[in-house]
């Protein structure tokens, strides 16, 4: 491999990993600016997905000229499939509670779809706060 | 190239800073769990600059294993936040729903550390 080219895929992956910093940082600016949970929701995402995909994607290219292992590719690739997988049901998760044990702010919120279907729900089910649903 | 891995770090440190002010202000527990995921991320991003710096792939199960603490975290810490609010509301007003828990009762004084 031509030292031309590791300078070309060093510069590719600081930059990939400059950005994936950079969506931290943005996340936790906006972890203190932001005024309620899922806004804060909303910013904190960013670097959990784009931004450790990035990382990964800039790992993976800085490792290339020294050693191509099979297990440093699996490991990246685990890594960047369990983030995509499990942080969008974390967020589900936390949002649902959040909004069901009352700690959103509705006046922070445009439409709220969630709490009319939630009345016609209990109406059926004859009242009750069933947080099992 | 030095340059730029100075500006990562320093992102890096100040975003941890950042999500570690938001932990000790968020009002809820739930906000908390959220800065831990967010300083969760940092770290992460923090390790595989070390990888990509040094060109070293040893610290790279270490990002299997934060990528996978972070869900059993904030999971669990929401399983237990829903079932403390469960616990909290039905003995007091039987048959109302959680949502309609006025904003001043939003956050139960209990998570404020006052009550054990």
């Amino acid at each position: 491999m031509s030292e031309q080219f590791v300078t070309v895929l060093d510069w590719v992956a600081v930059l990939c990993i400059l950005a994936g910093a950079a969506l931290s940082l943005v996340a936790g600016v906006g972890l203190v600016r932001f005024p309620d949970l899922l806004s804060r929701m909303h910013t904190a995402a960013k670097p959990q997905v784009l931004g450790l995909l990035l990382v990964l994607v800039g790992i993976g290219i800085r490792l290339v000229p020294v050693e191509t292992n099979v297990f440093n590719v699996g490991t990246l690739i685990l890594v960047a499939l369990f983030q995509v997988v499990t942080i969008p049901v974390a967020g589900h998760i936390t949002a649902r509670v959040g909004y069901r044990t009352g700690r959103i702010d509705e006046s922070l919120m445009a439409r709220d779809e969630l709490a009319a279907r939630l009345a016609s729900d209990d109406e059926i089910a004859g009242g009750g706060g069933d947080m099992s649903r | 190239m030095n340059a730029l891995w100075i500006a990562i770090g320093v992102m890096l440190g100040l975003a941890a800073l950042l999500g570690m002010v938001r932990m000790l202000m968020g009002p809820s527990v739930l906000d908390r769990a959220l800065s831990v995921d967010v300083l969760l991320a940092s770290a992460l991003t923090g390790a595989g600059a070390y990888a990509a710096f040094h060109r070293d792939p040893t610290v790279l199960p270490t990002l299997l294993v934060l990528s996978l603490l972070g869900f059993v975290g904030s999971v669990s810490i929401a399983k237990f936040v829903a079932r403390r609010a469960l616990g909290e509301h039905i003995p007091s007003t039987t048959g109302s729903h959680p949502t309609s828990a006025t904003p001043t009762d939003a956050v139960p004084d209990s998570e404020k550390g006052e009550n054990p």
